[in-house]
């Protein structure tokens, strides 16, 4: 790591690097999502109409995440492999909860009211989902048998079912998939992820039949979305106008009229990117994804160097899922995904998934920062 | 499990879920790959596609509609203005409750169900963001209370815009005319580029023959709008050019002295400067007000007045035909002198009627005991008909229609006003064709006192006076008298349209004619001897009165007991001063009775007023 920095004040940032991971923060990382999420208070600032109240309830927010993140950091990851069953069995019951007497939002049950603050239950299983699956398959030695697979692949389809439920397809779709790479990186014989895969493959046709219409209809504007210009195929054909009319260099920050004059739905969420790509061009996306790509590749550099099995799981489930967001996100709003309605990690405006990113980063800190001397 | 096992169990592990790391970094590798060429492909290559696009999405191009040139008469009073109007207007998808919101409006405004119904439907056909007038023409008052109450109304808003008005109100209904919708028809001539955002157009009158000068030119505005439509801000503009202001040579006071003087008659008057064809009046009645027109008149106020037996919208001045009665009979004079059948000097003798050579038929002298013996003087002044039935009957009907001809009997004098008729001067040829029918001897004879098949409109009259006045110098008449493109610029005066002057040899035979029509007014037997009173000058003029109704033989014309419909149209021609005429007028009475009763006190008080004449009647 202090090789990566080699600038005449190395020793200084060396001792700084060293302060930081004495109370288990990796510098590196802090450092990369820092910029992140400047980047992302500057186009919000441009995607919100220059409205400073967005930005200070953003600001708190990340306050708040970023104390998460110190806070986690602090956990040995020995605890929270012990507190993990704990956390998914209260997160289950919460989910169960929110489908019975949740608080509904935009046509979806995702709130738990608490009374002091709302909560939403689906953010807390995003963590507590790998972090049991990577304990679990952890426990034994790898790769895991048939019997372990198939029990871990339970506790990933439970909540997710119950998410999709709510619905939420994009939240319950990240947590299965943050749930399968945990399995994956298990390192499960070929053979069986290709039989899983058929499987999927024969299932679509009934998860189209259990799909809701809203869902459905995603999918089809996703395929043409010409067909509905003023309906669903609004979003889309919007966010692409956006992006196209960006060019290499971008219109200027501020100066994207596509954003600024409100062609563009949910600017300030979901649609972020294109705001980014209209106004920054193909050189500010360019640099954005790279700084994604270095985050999670300082994540999986983490989990590669872990020192247990299930650190290595779990460091390796977060980074990636981390990409899958920032993937699913890029690939919704240029038209090569449906509208699932996953925001941009660390820049779309939005509460508690903020928190649950800097969470996660938090356990990837705690896990390189906690180590012990296993041979001299 | 021992601890070297264990150790070595984390050698292995590590090295699968690295492996299986090393596999997952390839893949998001190869994700983020298309990502990037899906960005390419969106923001180098289709760029200028989605660049346009954009551009689409935010400019607008908005017509910015000229002002329309106003109108005035001669002396600069206001006939046609542009004012001001507010009305309420809703942007639906900035409404939050339409319903409660036209509820709420419908109180204010005393609107009805209906009314609120209409408009419902209107909202629902309509895009959301685009306004909905609600309520035209506010008033003060509205406005004050609307704005007052604003704030409970989220979309509702007062817009204002210019429309025209007609201050002289039903005084020019029908000369100057009125503007009112676009109508389909309309849009099929019209350039449509010309009229966006223009929603009027000329459709009688000054208003419609001066349209493309009163119109101005169409300008636009580039804007930038987001996406409620609503404009954020402009980009370009190209000024419209307003329309040009037209200077009539209509007199407003002469015109209401033309109004008041008709009275409750329906009928025309009109005044004219024959040496420029200038209209000073022009009045039909009955009157009908052109403002109702402006903003769409209402169905039954339209249908009020197009069902009227009054006829209000019909322009009689233009378009009324009326048998010209005694008024033809100096062109008829004209015409035996010119042809040399009669002489000032010659003589009839009338002892109240006429007979054709065989026939028994009586062709009456409305004086029935007789005039005796009259020349051209007393045939004129005193209106005899039996000398113009022995007259017609010498020239023949061929020699008074040609001659009838060069004064435009028959047909449209040119005036700057559309829809003008032709009205009617028979000939053998027309009644051949038209009524499959030879010409009888008797119809020259009746055609000889302007009865019979003669129909002439009041402008007609008017100008063949003019012509006659001018003695032979034919000057179309004209309401516009001149152009001003804009307030800072000079007027452009119309030239007067004048035509080739009249093939008449003998310039004596003018005043022959003429001072017969002086002694019209100022003879000792004129049949329009009040009209002299306290005149400074001499004034000619010939009385006429046309028969509505036709009476039978041996019948006596009894106003009595005829019905108001069927009294005969008194008619007035005349011009002043006789030597070197400055003033035409005609004066055309709906069943008034006779010319010298009832039209020629009407063109008294024209005179008197156009003249400053000091009178004490």
């Amino acid at each position: 790591m202090t090789s990566l920095i080699s600038d005449p004040n190395a020793k200084h940032k060396i001792s700084v690097t060293r302060l930081l991971s004495h109370i288990h923060i990796d510098a590196l990382l802090l450092l990369l999502l820092l910029f992140l999420m400047s980047a992302g208070l500057m186009i919000l600032y441009s995607a919100g109409n220059q409205n400073s109240d967005l930005i200070v309830r953003q600001l708190i927010r990340m306050a708040m995440a970023l104390s998460a993140l110190i806070v986690i950091a602090q956990i040995d990851p020995d605890r929270m492999r012990d507190y993990s069953y704990w956390l998914y069995g209260a997160g289950l019951i919460l989910l169960i909860a929110v489908l019975l007497f949740g608080h509904e939002g935009k046509g979806a049950q995702r709130w738990l009211d608490l009374g002091f603050f709302r909560f939403q239950p689906s953010e807390l299983m995003k963590l507590a989902v790998p972090l049991l699956v990577a304990t679990y398959l952890a426990e034994r030695p790898l790769p895991p048998t048939f019997v372990r697979i198939v029990i871990g692949l339970i506790m990933i389809i439970a909540p997710s079912v119950l998410i999709a439920k709510q619905p939420d397809l994009g939240t319950a779709l990240l947590i299965a998939s943050s749930g399968l790479i945990v399995i994956f990186l298990s390192g499960i014989s070929w053979r069986l992820i290709i039989s899983f895969i058929s499987l999927c493959a024969v299932a679509l046709p009934v998860l189209w039949y259990v799909m809701h219409d809203y869902q459905r209809q995603r999918v089809l504007t996703l395929l043409n979305p010409e067909s509905d210009p003023l309906g669903t195929g609004y979003h889309i054909i919007q966010s692409k106008i956006a992006i196209g009319s960006g060019g290499i260099f971008g219109q200027g920050w501020m100066e994207g009229t596509q954003s600024q004059l409100a062609f563009l739905p949910e600017r300030s969420t979901d649609f972020i990117f294109a705001v980014i790509a209209e106004e920054l061009g193909l050189v500010g996306v360019g640099l954005l994804i790279l700084f994604y790509l270095l985050v999670a590749g300082r994540g999986i550099y983490i989990a590669s160097q872990a020192q247990t099995s299930f650190a290595r799981l779990l460091a390796g489930s977060i980074s990636l899922t981390f990409l899958v967001y920032v993937f699913v996100n890029i690939g919704m709003v240029t038209g090569l995904l449906p509208v699932v309605g996953v925001p941009l990690p660390l820049i779309s405006y939005g509460g508690t998934s903020m928190v649950t990113l800097l969470a996660g980063f938090g356990i990837l800190m705690s896990i390189h920062t906690h180590r012990r001397m296993m041979s001299p | 499990m021992s601890n070297r096992i264990t150790l070595k169990d984390h050698f292995r592990e590590g090295r699968l879920v690295n492996d299986r790391l090393i596999f997952s970094v390839i893949f998001t590798g190869l994700l983020f790959t298309i990502i990037m060429i899906r960005l390419v492909f969106l923001q180098v290559l289709e760029h200028e596609h989605f660049d346009s696009l954009s551009n689409r999405n935010r400019v607008d191009i908005e017509p910015l509609p000229p002002q329309r040139g106003l109108i005035y008469d001669r002396n600069g009073v206001v006939l046609a203005e542009n004012i001001p109007t507010f009305s309420l207007e809703l942007v639906p998808e900035n409404v939050p409750d339409i319903d409660l919101t036209l509820n709420a409006l419908a109180d204010m405004f005393a609107m009805s169900d209906e009314e609120i119904g209409d408009l419902k439907v209107r909202i629902k056909q309509q895009r959301r963001f685009k306004q909905v007038i609600i309520r035209e023409r506010l008033t003060q008052q509205e406005v004050a209370m609307f704005s007052v109450n604003r704030h409970r109304f989220t979309g509702v808003d007062v817009v204002g815009r210019l429309i025209r008005h007609y201050p002289q109100g039903a005084l020019f209904a029908h000369t100057v005319g009125y503007v009112g919708r676009i109508n389909e028809r309309e849009q099929q001539y019209i350039d449509e580029q010309d009229y966006k955002g223009t929603l009027q157009i000329g459709k009688t009158g000054i208003e419609k023959y001066y349209e493309d000068l009163l119109h101005g030119t169409v300008g636009y505005q580039r804007v930038e709008t987001n996406v409620q439509g609503r404009v954020v801000r402009e980009l370009f503009r190209s000024a419209p050019v307003s329309g040009s202001d037209l200077f009539l040579h209509l007199d407003t006071n002469l015109q209401r002295v033309a109004f008041d003087a008709l009275g409750e008659y329906n009928g025309s008057v009109i005044a004219l400067d024959p040496k420029t064809g200038g209209i000073l009046a022009m009045v039909s009645k009955p009157e009908f007000d052109p403002n109702l027109f402006v903003s769409g008149i209402s169905s039954k106020q339209y249908a009020a007045l197009r069902d009227s037996p009054d006829r209000p919208l019909f322009d009689r001045a233009l378009r009324g035909h009326y048998p010209p009665g005694s008024t033809l009979k100096p062109f008829i004079a004209l015409a035996g002198l010119e042809m040399g059948v009669i002489s000032e000097q010659s003589k009839s003798f009338c002892p109240g009627w006429y007979t054709l050579p065989g026939q028994d038929h009586r062709y009456r002298c409305w004086k029935s005991h007789g005039h005796g013996h009259v020349d051209l003087n007393d045939a004129i002044s005193q209106s005899c008909d039996v000398y113009f039935y022995d007259l017609a009957q010498t020239l023949g009907i061929d020699r008074i229609h040609s001659f009838l001809d060069i004064f435009n009997f028959g047909h449209r004098t040119g005036i700057d006003i559309p829809s003008e008729s032709a009205g009617l001067s028979p000939s053998r040829q027309w009644k051949q064709q038209n009524r499959r029918q030879v010409w009888y001897p008797g119809e020259t004879l009746i055609s000889g006192i302007g009865q019979g098949f003669n129909q002439t409109t009041p402008i007609q009259l008017a100008h063949a006076t003019s012509v006659l006045a001018m003695r032979g110098i034919n000057i179309t008449p004209r309401v516009a008298r001149a152009t001003r493109s804009s307030v800072e610029s000079e007027l452009e005066l119309l030239p007067a349209i004048i035509a080739e002057p009249l093939p008449i040899e003998r310039s004596r035979n003018w005043e022959a004619v003429i001072d017969s029509m002086i002694d019209v007014v100022h003879g000792n037997r004129g049949t329009a001897r009040p009209v002299a009173k306290d005149m400074p000058f001499k004034i000619a003029g010939k009385t006429g009165t046309a028969q509505v109704f036709g009476i039978k033989q041996d019948e006596k014309y009894d106003a009595d007991t005829l019905a108001k419909k069927l009294h005969d149209h008194a008619l007035f021609i005349a011009f002043a001063p006789a030597d070197d005429p400055e003033f035409v007028v005609v004066v055309v009475a709906e069943n008034g009775g006779g010319g010298s009763k009832t039209a020629a006190p009407i063109a008294r008080k024209m005179i008197t007023h156009y003249f400053g004449v000091v009178s004490d009647d």
